[in-house]
């Protein structure tokens, strides 16, 4: 029964999304980067706003993206935490190398 | 840290040990980022001092320190990650979003559990960051890596790996999203 309601929404929504001005997801995935990186022209801009408001499954997908993307920036925190990891004998070996 | 700023800045031994000691150690993070192996990641590291090393009299301080010699290392893990017969490439397609003949999204669709800044930076969740970072195909993961991992610009990921800017994009877009299918059972879950 969810199943069949999932896909009469989105027969409803693909019908919608051939509206002048609106996209479909499809074409909503294409633009994400572009999006997030403010690189989108003002008119494209508005219309991926558009369809960010009117689905639900785009919303829910580019704030799990986001948290993605937020979480694969966090693990740089590592450098950090390797400083006092660095063997002595490979300080040796580089300095042993630098002439060769 | 010694920062030499000027061609006519010499650098003794003892300078270049100091950078050295200083460096290392997020150098290696970067190789092993890109290599997945600390052994090769250390051999990388080698060989990229010995390149700084004789370079350095060239360094003329329009970067930092740092950002020269990132490039370096950069260089020698991804030379050494070309050597490589083991290189991951599975498919990506079947981590992609699907979508129908209508082009609407087919996914089913889950919101997130709200967690805080901090938990994305605890160590669980850096740890299974890594570990899913590392299943992606490589061809993505390098430039997720660079792009997002090591902040590199487009430009500079396109020309480390001689690819086209648009390809970056489109490589990039692909691991975020195929990273993000890979972590979908965490996020469910609560986890992340």
């Amino acid at each position: 029964m969810k199943k069949a309601a999932q896909t009469l929404k989105r027969r409803m929504h693909g019908v919608m999304f051939r509206f002048p001005g609106m996209i479909t997801c499809n074409e909503f995935e294409d633009f994400i980067l572009a999006y997030l990186e403010d690189e989108l022209p003002p008119a494209r801009k508005r219309v991926f706003e558009l369809h960010l408001r009117v689905c639900r499954s785009c919303r829910l997908y580019l704030a799990a993206y986001k948290r993605t993307l937020a979480a694969a920036k966090a693990t740089r925190k590592d450098y950090d935490e390797l400083e006092a990891s660095v063997p002595e004998d490979l300080i040796a070996a580089i300095l042993a190398a630098k002439d060769s | 840290m010694i920062e030499p700023h000027s061609r006519s800045d010499t650098v003794s031994d003892l300078d270049f040990e100091e950078i050295v000691r200083g460096n290392t150690a997020w150098m290696v993070a970067v190789a092993q980022r890109i290599l997945k192996d600390r052994s090769l990641s250390e051999d990388a590291v080698q060989v990229a001092f010995s390149k700084i090393y004789r370079s350095l009299d060239g360094f003329e301080g329009r970067s930092n320190l740092r950002t020269w010699m990132h490039r370096f290392v950069v260089n020698e893990a991804l030379m050494l990650l070309r050597k490589q017969k083991r290189v991951n490439e599975r498919p990506i397609d079947p981590l992609l979003p699907e979508f129908d003949r209508n082009g609407c999204r087919v996914d089913d669709p889950f919101t997130l559990p709200i967690t805080s800044e901090d938990h994305l930076h605890s160590r669980q969740v850096r740890d299974i960051m890594k570990e899913k970072i590392e299943e992606l195909p490589d061809p993505y993961r390098i430039v997720l890596v660079l792009r997002d991992i090591e902040e590199m610009s487009t430009i500079e990921v396109a020309e480390a790996l001689g690819l086209s800017e648009a390809n970056v994009k489109v490589r990039l877009h692909r691991a975020r999203a195929a990273l993000k299918k890979l972590l979908e059972p965490m996020m469910r879950g609560g986890a992340l």
